[in-house]
């Protein structure tokens, strides 16, 4: 691992665009059941060939079951003051309900570790704004104006675990194997031209919903613009932190269903769309026109975990499918699992205390979203088309 | 025109005035169900009424409607019970607006043809770039009186000024206000400006204008227009004659063509 | 008094060589500005008319005609060079207001020549284009900033979309012909240019000069537009549009009107702008229904009432000095598109001294206007056109990554038709029938011919924008446009990189 660059990238690589290839892992436990974190870790750390020790990490939900009514911020500090600053800046806008270090297994020749610490969080009520926007407002100030301070996540009852070395030993560093949560994501990094940054590891999170990306946005100086003009700050530089943004701005901020925001991210081809009948291609090209600059260009796979108001676990990869995902559910149908590689499902079923059977493992198509979640299990497989078994009515009047 | 074919209609909801877009929302409804005769009620300055609308309607205002009143209209009859704001009449096709109060700034803007018949005074730049075609020749009278740039960049039509004072009550008196301002048909290339006046508007004309006196052709012509004008207000003819008419009209057909060299360099 | 004009050296000389001329006089008849004859022995010349127009030289059968630069020699000076020199000479000449023609003709240091594009290099792969789907389709109109649906988080798949839509219209290409009239151009250009757009499903603007009757067949492809002089607007013109512009500035001729010469105002020309025969076309030099942003509100306003909100209105303004809050007045003035037209913009006629002097380049007009309306959050919700010498697809490719949505393109279309740019459209003498509305040289210009010609160009420039979005792995143009992450700067001023939002090479 190493022991340096915690909250930021070092100066000289500043303000450069990050690039790496990955491996992505997640799984949901459809009736809700808290599995150990080491399940995800075993999926991820078969794929070693995805990452050179530059990076990983974890996104558990349900892992804080006592404190799931406040915002669980997870912290990554450079020194005492620069915790003391951020914990005197977090008072003042609300309360601490209880605050303590992430349990974590420093090597005995380290001099100077990260501080690693979780608070769990109320902001107080403002009539202005509502208290999720206050967090997010609260995570931007201090990731952009907070030196020595980098918040890892800030939605509730869950927590990212993350960075900068192998996946093995990250599982290790936080001793991820003793959290129990419903839904895990997981991430290892393969960057190609910096060093890294534990902070700039995956997953990245705002709020309740967390990014594991495989691949680069093409797109990104124009997804990046689009979201600057709503107010988000995009201070990582990274493909992966837009792509959070856009799923809390169209999901959480614009309130659009699901399965139509994944379908704005990466949209069916226009000589796709000619095909179908008049209703969808109306809803289709309009979808398109107005979120044109939301759409993920370039090659792309990712898995999103989204807190609410449902536990929600999100595969999708770009419309030419140039970067590889892998669904399947086991034999209950009780958990659904996505990877970049089958060799994840195969991991786990070699394993003699997980050894179980996988119902179904399928290749979802590209630019089409699996999504799963809790209490209702596989909403959609991935393999249909574009509103398929959607009952879908316009209101609206124009025409396109 | 039976009473079938028309329709009363409040600019006014719950003591609120309807907003332009509503309210022509409602006039086009009423249009479409074949009502040719739409009285507006308590219209307060809703914009772009009767714009754009074509054919043989009348739309009958009680209040004051807003800018561009019949903007692109081409055929129908507006007939304002008050006063009226700006550029009344805006690129005029066709039609006829009949305005009983004062008017503000450019009316009748670019017009191409109707006629635009106000009973007392206007603003500003009125019948601005108003152009005639084929058999299109746009028309404004004015029965007070104008204010500067009347008739700026003229391009055909006539415009008559008549600097009377017509009271509510139905009297008319002769207006104590200057028949009209500076920079007179300034730019004007075709058509003609009529201003009813015995004062002398020589410093008055701007770029490109000049003064004549009337000639019998054209008091010939101006004879049908006066008399549906005074038949529109219920004033005597008679008035009108007592005094005459001077006569603004180009210098040439291509004021600023000298303004220009063209040359390789 | 003797003559004023200055006896000053032709700028060109045309060359005959008398062992190759046929003397079949053919380039006699072809010259439009006056310069060859036959004095009975040969062809001989009047170099002082000479505009190097070249038909001369395509039409001579022995090809025995050259034009050459006039070597005489002027004393020479640095400052005040031979362009300054015949300035001042022509207008102590003449003594007026010297008239110019295309686009700003000064040598100052273009933009767009200073970007590079990147591509893709193994972390993410490139398109094939030739092989793979790269989209260029775009929509032309006002979007909502967000969609909204009715829906219930328990049932995820009983979805209704709520969202009303304004008008838009799909193009092919990110492509517009920009606004040349009817009287700038000839009806055989004109009519040209409306077949190629109808066939490359991509649009055209109509110019401040009505739509001629035989044109309203094209109007789904038509922007049509509206001046100052109102010529030709009626109902039938607005309403049988894809889109209506209203014209504010002209990148050649910021804060200036139009003037079409009455001797130009032939019958066709007078059936168009419906005005009489032989009389001047002015367009004065505002519109005097708009002297501020809420009066262009309201004329925006007033056209979307005139056409019952089917048709998107938009405004188009000069690259000038505040562009950028103009614009954000303009989208909260309610306009569905914004045309900004940059100081190289062509003309059919401007007062040289506005052309060569007034605005400001396209690039850092579209650079500060899609960055500002960002800022107020307005970017997405409109669509934004720019021109101003865009002159092949590098231009057009850069333009939108820098935040254009679409491209007008004008100067390049005429010379696609043939065009030699001699500068001398305000003459109407074109002796290629595309800026002239004199009968036996409008006949010139073949339609098909031209025709073929545009959908050539276009159709190569869209290849080539293809080309270069699949380098940068990017399949849809859509996610080009404002994507300045995917330019470098090579210039020489830093500060314009930093305008641009773009980084230097190297960084």
């Amino acid at each position: 691992m190493k022991w340096k660059d915690y909250t930021c990238l070092p100066p000289q690589f500043r303000d450069q665009r990050v690039f790496d290839g990955c491996g992505i892992s997640g799984l949901l436990n459809v009736d809700g059941e808290r599995i150990s974190g080491q399940k995800v870790v075993d999926m991820l750390c078969i794929l070693s060939e995805r990452e050179n020790g530059l990076g990983a990490g974890y996104a558990g939900y349900g892992i804080y079951p006592k404190y799931k009514d406040y915002y669980a911020l997870h912290f990554l500090f450079d020194h005492q003051q620069c915790k003391d600053r951020v914990m005197e800046y977090l008072e003042r806008g609300g309360y601490i309900i209880h605050s303590e270090a992430i349990p974590t297994k420093i090597p005995a020749h380290v001099d100077f570790p990260p501080i690693t610490w979780r608070v769990f969080y109320e902001p107080r009520k403002m009539k202005s704004i509502s208290p999720n926007e206050e967090v997010v407002q609260m995570v931007m100030e201090i990731n952009s104006k907070f030196e020595g301070a980098f918040v890892m996540s800030s939605g509730k009852n869950m927590g990212v675990f993350k960075g900068n070395g192998w996946s093995h030993e990250i599982a290790e560093f936080y001793n991820l194997k003793e959290y129990k949560g419903y839904m895990w994501l997981a991430h290892s990094r393969f960057p190609t031209n910096t060093p890294g940054w534990w902070g700039g590891a995956h997953p990245f999170n705002l709020l309740g919903t967390s990014v594991v990306h495989n691949g680069e946005i093409t797109s990104y100086g124009t997804n990046m613009r689009y979201l600057e003009s709503f107010g988000y700050k995009c201070t990582l530089k990274t493909d992966t932190e837009v792509i959070a943004y856009l799923f809390d701005l169209l999901i959480r901020k614009h309130k659009i269903p699901l399965s139509i925001a994944t379908t704005a991210l990466a949209p069916p081809l226009f000589s796709e769309i000619e095909q179908m009948e008049h209703k969808y291609q109306y809803v289709l090209k309009n979808l398109r026109a107005t979120y044109r600059s939301a759409m993920l260009n370039g090659p792309f796979s990712i898995v999103v975990g989204i807190s609410d108001p449902i536990p929600t676990m999100i595969g999708l990869s770009d419309r030419k499918k140039l970067r590889p995902l892998v669904a399947g559910i086991s034999e209950d149908e009780n958990t659904i699992y996505l990877s970049s590689e089958e060799a994840s499902f195969r991991r786990l079923m070699l394993d003699s205390i997980n050894g179980f059977k996988f119902k179904e493992i399928w290749h979802p198509k590209s630019g089409t979203a699996v999504i799963a979640r809790v209490g209702d299990g596989l909403l959609k497989k991935g393999l249909e088309k574009p509103f398929e078994n959607v009952n879908l009515s316009i209101m609206g009047g124009a025409t396109i | 025109m039976s009473n079938n074919n028309k329709i009363e209609i409040n600019a006014i909801s719950d003591e609120n005035p309807l907003d332009y877009k509503t309210l022509n929302e409602v006039i086009h409804r009423a249009l479409s169900q074949g009502k040719t005769k739409i009285v507006l009620n308590n219209v307060c300055g809703q914009r772009f009424i009767g714009a754009s609308l074509q054919g043989n309607i009348e739309l009958i205002i009680n209040g004051l409607p807003g800018n561009d009143l019949g903007i692109f209209m081409d055929g129908p009859r507006i007939v304002v019970n008050g006063n009226c704001e700006d550029q009344a009449g805006n690129t005029m096709n066709d039609g006829t607006i009949i305005i009983h109060g004062d008017c503000g700034d450019v009316i009748g803007l670019s017009a191409r043809g109707g006629k635009i018949y106000v009973k007392k005074d206007v603003g500003y730049r009125v019948g601005i770039h108003i152009k005639e075609y084929e058999h299109k020749h746009p028309v404004l009278i004015i029965g007070g009186t104008a204010k500067d740039f009347l008739g700026e960049y003229m391009a055909g039509g006539i415009i008559i000024v008549l600097g009377l004072k017509i009271n509510d009550d139905g009297s008319v008196e002769e207006s104590n206000h200057p028949i009209c301002g500076n920079e007179l048909g300034t730019g004007i290339h075709r058509g003609k400006i009529l201003l009813r006046t015995d004062e002398n508007l020589e410093e008055n004309l701007g770029i490109g204008a000049k003064l004549f006196e009337i000639t019998e052709s054209e008091l010939k012509q101006i004879d049908p227009l006066l008399d549906e004008y005074c038949d529109a207000f219920s004033i005597p003819r008679e008035l009108i004659d007592r005094k005459p008419f001077k006569v603004v009209k180009p210098i040439s057909k291509r004021p600023f063509g000298g303004n220009y060299c063209g040359q390789i360099v | 008094m003797s003559s004023l004009t200055h006896k000053i050296p032709s700028y060109f000389k045309v060359k005959i060589d008398q062992d190759l001329c046929k003397k079949c006089k053919r380039c006699t008849t072809h010259c439009s500005y006056g310069v060859l004859s036959f004095n009975g022995e040969k062809i001989v010349s009047d170099d002082d008319k000479c505009v190097a127009c070249n038909r001369c030289v395509a039409m001579c059968p022995g090809k025995a005609i050259r034009i050459i630069e006039n070597d005489s020699y002027l004393p020479p000076h640095g400052n005040y060079t031979r362009r300054i020199r015949n300035i001042i000479w022509r207008q102590s000449g003449d003594g007026g207001v010297l008239l110019s023609a295309t686009g700003n003709d000064r040598p100052i240091r273009v933009i767009f020549d200073d970007l590079l594009l990147d591509a893709c290099q193994v972390t993410n792969p490139s398109i094939d284009p030739l092989r793979e789907t790269i989209e260029t389709k775009i929509f032309f109109g006002r979007k909502p900033q967000k969609l909204e649906f009715n829906y219930n988080i328990e049932t995820p798949d009983d979805i209704s979309l709520k969202t009303d839509f304004s008008p838009n219209f799909e193009i092919d290409m990110p492509i517009m012909i920009g606004h040349m009239s009817l009287g700038s151009i000839s009806y055989n250009a004109v009519m040209a240019i409306y077949q190629a757009v109808k066939e490359l499903n991509i649009l055209a603007g109509s110019g401040e000069g009505g739509l001629h009757k035989d044109f309203y067949e094209y109007g789904p492809n038509i922007i049509t537009e509206i001046a100052s002089g109102r010529f030709g607007v009626d109902i039938n013109y607005l309403q049988n549009a894809a889109g209506i512009e209203i014209k504010i500035g002209q990148g050649a001729k910021p804060g200036h009107g139009g003037h079409l010469p009455g001797e130009k105002v032939n019958s066709l020309i007078s059936q168009t702008r419906m005005i009489p025969k032989g009389s001047d076309a002015l367009s004065p030099y505002p519109h005097h229904d708009i002297y501020s942003i809420e009066d262009l509100a309201q004329l925006i306003a007033a056209l979307k009432e005139a056409t019952r909100y089917k048709v998107p209105i938009g405004v188009k303004i000069a690259a000038v000095h505040n562009s950028a809050p103009i614009a954000v007045g303009i989208a909260r003035g309610g306009a569905d598109f914004i045309s900004i037209d940059g100081f190289r913009g062509g003309t059919g006629a401007a007062p040289r001294i506005i052309r060569d002097h007034a605005g400001i380049p396209i690039e850092l007009a579209i650079a500060a206007v899609d960055e500002r309306l960002r800022q107020e959050n307005l970017r997405d919700q409109i669509t934004l056109v720019a021109g101003g010498s865009v002159r092949y697809s590098a231009d057009l490719i850069k333009a939108i990554a820098l935040g254009a949505d679409v491209c007008m393109v004008g100067m390049p279309v005429l010379i696609a038709m043939g065009c030699r740019v001699c500068q001398q459209c305000f003459r109407g003498l074109c002796s290629w029938g595309i800026a002239t509305q004199q009968e036996y040289l409008v006949r010139r210009l073949d339609i098909d011919v031209a025709r073929n010609r545009i959908i050539n160009l276009f159709h190569s420039w869209n290849e080539e924008l293809k080309e270069v979005l699949g380098a940068m792995g990017i399949d849809s143009v859509e996610s080009l446009r404002s994507n300045r992450d995917r330019l470098r700067y090579i210039g020489p001023n830093p500060r314009i990189a930093e305008i641009l939002g773009v980084k230097h090479a190297g960084e």
